[in-house]
Order: C-alpha cells, then structure tokens, then sequence
C-alpha cells in the first residue's frame, strides 16, 4: 500500500461478507446487489445496523431485570424447598466453599453478560458520536464481545444437567424457574446485538491521517 | 455488475489490499486493525474432511450414551444429551428446552454435516448443489454451536453434584472432551477458498 491507504467504500466497492469478492458499485443501479461469485446479498455497510443493535440492546437490558430477580432453579430435597438466582447461586457456592465454581458461574453469568452490554452500548454510542478515540481498542473491544458472550450459557446447561440428573421420586428433584428463559433471552439477544453491530462504522468516523 | 480484483477488504476495518496469490501460504492481519484477512495452509482438505468425519462419529456417542450417571441412595439415574431437553419441556419451559436443543444438539451437528456436504464432493472435484448456501451456514452456525460451553456446564455440574450424590461420568463424557479439540481443529484446517475458487472455476 502506498501513499495513503483506501477502503473499499470509498472506492465504491462493495465486500460481500460471505465469499470476501470484491464487487464495483454502479451509482445509478438501484437494484438489490448480489455477490457474482457466491449469491449473497451485498451492503456497503451492514443495514439498519445502529438502530438493530440498539433495538436488540434495549430488550436485553429489559430481560436481565427478570433474569437476576427470578429464580433460574428450584430444588426440593427430602420436602425441603429452595429456588436460587443467579446471584444466590454463587453466594451458595462461595459459602459451601467451592469457591472457583463461584467464581466460574460469576464471570460466565453475572460479569460477561453485564460486560457485554456496557460494551456494546459504549460502541453504538461512539459510533454515533463520531468518537475519533482509539479506533484500534475499540475495534478489539468488539472482537471481545463477539468471543466471550456465548461462555454466558454455562448456567443453563448447568440448570439443564441438574433438571436431566436430579429427578429421584420422592427424595429430590429439580425444576428450572422462569429467571433461566430471562437469562436465556439476555445472552441470544446480545450475541445478537453483537453480530448486527458493523464495527467497519468505527473506522468510517476516523479522519484520515498519515502514518 | 461486476469485475473480479486481486483486492481485499478487511471485514473489519474495509481498508483495501492488494493480495499476492502466488504465496498461499501463513497469516496475513490487517495493519490497520489487526483483524486476520487471509488464512492459508496447504494440502488441508484431506485434513478438514477427517476431521469432520472424527467429529461425527464422536458426536453420535456424545448423544448416545450416557454423560453422567448419580447414584443417591442406592438409586441411579443416568442422563444422556436428549433427557435434559426432554425434562425441561416437560416442565413446561419450552423456550429453554429449544434453546439447548438447537445450541448443543442441532447447530453443532448441522454445522458438521454442511462442511461434510460441502468439502466431500470438493475432494471428488464435483460442486455440491448450492454450496455457497450451505457453506455460508458453516459459519453463520458457528457462534450458535456450544459444545464447548456446554462441557464447562457438565464440568461445574459434577462439582456441585458429588456435594450430595455419588457421580459417575459416562462415555459421552469423553466423547464430548475429544470432541471439542476436533471440532476447534476442524475450524481451523477449514480453508474457504476452497470452495470460493471452486465458484470462480465454474463461472
């Protein structure tokens, strides 16, 4: 690359997110594009992408005041009844002692999920704010959230083996509680908001400058 | 419409590049943002297509056999994959159940059977019918496939479990283990362009 460095958009040329052909974009054709060598469909950018993430984003926030305030598992044990959240499932862990199950099941579900959020609503927003700070991390931040927010499910596999095992008539028995369809909810709803987000409009921002 | 250019464009960043193709091999990051823009190794179809196929055959035993068994007060209960899906449904949490059935059962298990459709008939040079289609679901079923969540889930199940009950790991087990570094080994043998020169070859 010499003299100063060009991206596809501003060579009218569109990258199709599938195959990776590059495609030139005819101004007066208004027409939906589609990739010549594989068929998908082609956008400069991903469409709607702000409003999308920002629509996925908002109900998961919604969805995680149900998700910590409800209980994810009740157990009865020899007629003895015990729902736990999230929460009290860890603070249950840590006083039983196990505390790197504690700390397992606090990152997958209580410090990712929020991690998650606050990340995804930081990068909209700078988006949006036409930020020129440190395009490169924010960029990394993306990847971040894009890798860690599926770890989040660990609870509801947990809650899944513990239902599945846990089923002896009469002696204990285990039901999952509405919190874990929340929970649920929060981590689909982000991976979406993860995977409608463009991270391309980071860079659309940043003011050309010479390296 | 359209012209083919030795360019790429970061996925990332949409910075350009100029690739040479004459050495396909090794990582090329994009400077910019540092996103990888090409992955090439050689000779890695015959790599792909066995482990995929090792991967199949691991994940049929997977859900065929027991992952733990519990014994509590002389009595055992064993679950294999499908019981768990099968018990929330019966509690009535239907969108739970589905969610694990599509995350540990059918996403991990269609993303295998698409690179099996896809780079079988490669290996014969013949063009699967609508292979971009399916190969696009190779990675759009990607970040929906957990296994590897899951085997934590199982990990932090028997902690909790040997509190209260005797647990025995089953053979899924294993098979689960064995089957996360193949699944992580086939991703990473995976070479698209493949499948997209195969696309420019026809055209």
């Amino acid at each position: 690359m010499n003299k100063r460095n060009l991206t596809a958009a501003e060579m009218s040329l569109l990258n199709c997110h599938n195959c990776g052909l590059l495609s030139k974009k005819m101004d007066h054709v208004r027409v939906l594009l589609r990739c010549p060598r594989c068929g998908t469909q082609l956008h400069r950018r991903k469409p709607r992408s702000i409003p999308q993430t920002w629509a996925l984003l908002v109900a998961a926030y919604m969805m995680y005041i149900p998700a910590n305030l409800l209980p994810i598992m009740t157990t009865t044990h020899l007629g003895h009844v015990q729902s736990d959240t999230i929460i009290s499932g860890v603070i249950y862990l840590l006083v039983s002692g196990s505390w790197p199950l504690a700390l397992i099941i606090f990152i997958a579900s209580v410090f990712v999920p929020v991690l998650k959020l606050f990340i995804l609503t930081y990068l909209v927003l700078s988006v949006q704010l036409k930020s020129q700070w440190r395009p490169v991390d924010r960029t990394r931040l993306y990847r971040i959230t894009e890798t860690i927010g599926r770890w989040s499910m660990v609870d509801i596999y947990v809650v899944t083996l513990m239902v599945a095992l846990v089923n002896i008539e009469g002696l204990a028995d285990v039901e999952a509680g509405p919190g874990a369809i929340a929970f649920g909810a929060v981590v689909i709803l982000t991976m979406f908001a993860a995977m409608v987000f463009d991270p391309r409009l980071i860079w659309d921002n940043i003011r050309h400058t010479h390296e | 419409m359209s012209q083919h250019l030795s360019l790429i464009a970061c996925h990332e960043c949409d910075l350009l590049y100029k690739i040479d193709c004459s050495s396909r091999q090794g990582i090329a990051k994009c400077q910019r943002c540092g996103a990888v823009l090409v992955r090439h190794e050689r000779h890695k179809l015959e790599q792909t297509l066995a482990l995929t196929i090792t991967g199949l055959m691991l994940f049929i035993v997977a859900n065929a056999f027991p992952i733990l068994s519990m014994r509590f007060e002389e009595q055992i209960t064993e679950t294999i994959l499908f019981t768990g899906v099968k018990r929330l449904y019966d509690q009535g949490m239907w969108p739970l159940a589905i969610l694990v059935f599509l995350t540990s059962i059918a996403f991990p298990f269609l993303r295998l059977m698409a690179l099996l459709y896809v780079f079988l008939p490669i290996k014969f040079n013949r063009t699967p019918w609508k292979m971009a289609v399916i190969f696009r679901l190779v990675y759009s079923f990607r970040p929906w496939s957990m296994i590897e969540v899951f085997m934590l889930g199982i990990l932090v199940s028997i902690v909790k479990l040997t509190a209260i009950a005797a647990i025995i790991p089953g053979l899924a087990l294993w098979s689960f283990a064995v089957l996360i570094f193949v699944l992580a080994a086939t991703a990473t043998s995976l070479d698209p362009d493949l499948v997209w020169d195969r696309l420019d070859k026809q055209a």
